[in-house]
């Protein structure tokens, strides 16, 4: 019998594992809490950085990606933000806002809930929901800090919660975190999540939601123009009877994005949606990866990307539904459409469905294309310009996803920031 | 105004049109009538600017100034527009904002002040009821699931308000249901003006009671074979094309 090569091999995997014993002994909480971290530090010591030869990341394939592993380091808290309803993670490390939270809403450091963390919270904190990724699993084993956002039942939350996750100072390093949103039944809420890092930074962040039965949460993700080099983001949900969980992402900057998403919806009448909008140039790559998993029945998904790829970039657009067995008149419908502006550009869609009951509605369909001459022509005969019409068809492209963005400061932001990419384009 | 002179010109290596003239001027209204196929929305994209075709020689002439060289855009600032036979759906891009960028774009590029969003508005108001087009359909995109007979009524709206000196209408009656087709009719003679043309394609006589013609072309591949006044529509109407058709083979 020949031996397995052993899992760690490359300088950056060693550098991984070595922090991890360095900070193992001082990591926040108690012994059930480290016994979960060990767990989770043997799956990633078992795998290694993920590389191509694993299916859900063949296209991105970190081995090779991640060269070196910056150290990871915690810096000191953030000064706390003087007004509004937003957290800061800076350097791993979470800030509170200093102003009393509206009514229904409770805010902790992920250190301080670990503290005395309960086995419910220990549970809530670290699903089997990806639990065998290998970078979800390294999240899981080295996260010391994050944020712990607790909505009452029937709260709603007018106000968008922010979370601003960030990095300090010019020397590479690494940071991580893992936040956990527990939304009661019956509450209304929405999450603002923004990643900004200076030049040199790699992420490994954690968003973990449950919504409870009626509850409804929307959340937005969104890349900062200066983002981190390599950024591993993982969303793990499960939505409960009735509820709905909406997740949106605006992708416009970093070199290197990993989004994973495995969201379950475990009560009848669940409703998921996930969308979002890439929008790539030069060398940057971004992957979405995404398992809905539709548990029981009467549950509802819908997935809808765009992309527009200019210069080498490339993108990766990976959707697997699961319909179990017992999941009847499950609704489910997935989309990714891509326009590449350039020939040195690449996409990879791979929808997939895993049907295992026969009472369904599911779909999928993925378009990669360029732009369309016809369209340029009529929008040039009405005396656009060239660029102006090309601009037009890319924005519209774009705008069709981002009409799902509910709140609308953040949708017209948002719209702004595309008008503004693609100014920068035709300047 | 318009002098189209001994136009040739193929796409993909395929000559479609063979040395087709033909004369608009100010003040005009000039029907096209033709056999399928024999060109006549090919003639349409090459005055419009569409890419793709090749002008193998010959030439077109707007007021004077030759325009083949000119991109699209261009062309639309100098004054031509074109109302498409099958007009386009720009998903995601409301029709509001786009009439503001063309009519701007056309502005900006003739040296105009850019519209003030009142004014804008209220022009556009002021087309859109006279031609029965919905405020619904102002805020949906672009033609997105506009039915066949909207989508002309789109086309004649945007002709209003951009002021063309010529338009190119190809079989915008297509489509039309009979009060559509009185409306759109009454746009377009409500433009009618010294200063203006018209060159109207259609196969129907029907349009031409309401746009009454001063001239009338018959197309046949790719070229002006007969030329007349609005008793040759009657004719063709009764005979269809084939004396003609036989003329050009
Ligand atoms: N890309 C192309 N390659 C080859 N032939 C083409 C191409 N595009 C158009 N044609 C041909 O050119 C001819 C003229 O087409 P055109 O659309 O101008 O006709 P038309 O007179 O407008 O017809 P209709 O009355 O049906 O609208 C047709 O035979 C058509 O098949
Ligand atoms: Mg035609």
């Amino acid at each position: 019998m020949t031996p397995r090569p052993p899992a760690i091999r490359t300088k950056a995997e060693t550098a991984l594992a070595e922090s991890f014993e360095q900070n193992r002994a001082t990591m926040p909480g108690g012994d059930a809490l480290r016994g979960q971290r060990a767990r989770a530090f043997d799956v990633f010591h078992e795998r290694g950085l993920p590389h191509r030869r694993i299916e859900a990341w063949h296209y991105t394939d970190l081995r090779n990606l991640m060269r070196e592993a910056y150290p990871i380091t915690q810096g000191a808290p953030a000064a706390a933000p003087a007004s509004g309803l937003r957290i800061i993670i800076r350097d791993g490390v979470c800030t509170l806002p200093t102003g009393a939270p509206p009514a229904g809403l409770k805010l902790t450091t992920l250190r301080d809930a670990l503290a005395g963390a309960s086995d419910a919270l220990i549970h809530a904190l670290f699903p089997d929901q990806g639990a065998d990724d290998a970078m979800v699993a390294f999240n899981a084993a080295m996260a010391r800090d994050g944020v712990l956002i607790e909505i009452a039942p029937g709260a709603v939350i007018d106000e968008v919660i922010e979370l601003d996750v960030t990095a300090s100072g010019d020397a590479p390093h690494g940071d991580i975190s893992r936040s956990l949103v527990l939304v009661g039944e019956g509450a209304r809420a929405s999450i603002l999540e923004s990643h900004a890092a200076p030049p040199k930074v790699q992420r490994n962040s954690a968003m973990i939601f449950a919504v409870g039965a009626g509850a409804s949460l929307a959340h937005v993700f969104e890349t900062c123009a200066d983002s981190p080099e390599l950024h591993v983001s993982t969303l793990i949900a499960d939505v409960g009877k009735d509820a709905r969980f909406e997740s949106f992402a605006f992708v416009s900057a970093g070199e290197v994005l990993r989004r994973q998403g495995f969201v379950r919806g475990s009560g009848e009448g669940a409703k998921i949606a996930l969308r979002g909008v890439n929008l790539l140039k030069a060398k940057q790559h971004a992957d979405t990866t995404l398992v809905v998993d539709h548990a029981v029945p009467h549950g509802e998904s819908r997935e809808l990307f765009k992309t527009i790829l200019d210069g080498e970039a490339s993108c990766v657009f990976q959707g697997k539904v699961v319909v179990r067995p017992h999941a009847q008149k499950t609704d489910g419908g997935m989309k990714s459409q891509a326009i590449l502006l350039s020939d040195d550009a690449a996409m990879y869609n791979k929808p997939e469905l895993e049907i295992f009951a026969d009472d369904v509605v599911c779909g999928h369909g993925a378009t990669v294309g360029q732009l369309d001459a016809d369209q340029i022509f009529y929008l040039m005969a009405r005396g656009l310009p060239r660029a102006q019409a090309e601009g037009m068809i890319i924005e519209g492209f774009a705008r069709e996803a981002l009409e799902f963005v509910g709140n609308e400061a953040i949708r017209e932001r948002l719209g702004a920031g595309l008008a503004d990419w693609l100014a920068r384009r035709a300047s | 105004m318009l002098d189209i002179t001994d136009l040739h010109a193929n796409i993909d290596g395929k000559e479609i049109l063979k040395g087709l003239s033909l004369h608009v001027k100010a003040g005009e209204v000039a029907a096209i009538m033709g056999p399928n196929g024999s060109g006549k929305s090919t003639l349409s994209y090459v005055v419009a600017g569409r890419a793709g075709y090749d002008v193998t020689s010959g030439s077109i002439m707007l007021n004077g100034e030759d325009i083949l060289a000119m991109e699209a855009n261009e062309r639309a600032a100098k004054g031509i527009f074109l109302a498409f036979q099958y007009p386009l759906e720009i998903p995601g891009v409301t029709t509001m904002t786009f009439l503001k960028a063309a009519m701007n774009a056309q502005r900006k590029q003739r040296g105009e002040e850019e519209l003030t969003t009142p004014d804008f508005i209220k022009r556009v108001r002021a087309a859109a009821d006279k031609l029965g087009v919905s405020q619904d359909m102002l805020r949906r995109p672009l033609n997105v699931g506009f039915s066949g007979g909207e989508k002309k009524r789109m086309e004649v709206l945007q002709m209003v308000l951009l002021e063309p000196k010529i338009a190119i209408l190809d079989e915008t009656d297509s489509g039309l249901d009979i009060d559509a087709l009185r409306i759109v009719a009454e746009g377009v003679n409500a433009l009618r003006s010294p200063d203006r043309a018209f060159l109207v394609i259609t196969h129907y006589q029907r349009l031409l009671e309401y746009i009454v013609p001063d001239s009338v072309h018959v197309q046949s591949a790719g070229r002006i074979v007969k030329s007349g006044d609005k008793e040759l529509a009657h004719e063709l109407e009764k005979n269809g094309y084939r004396d003609y058709v036989a003329d050009a083979a």
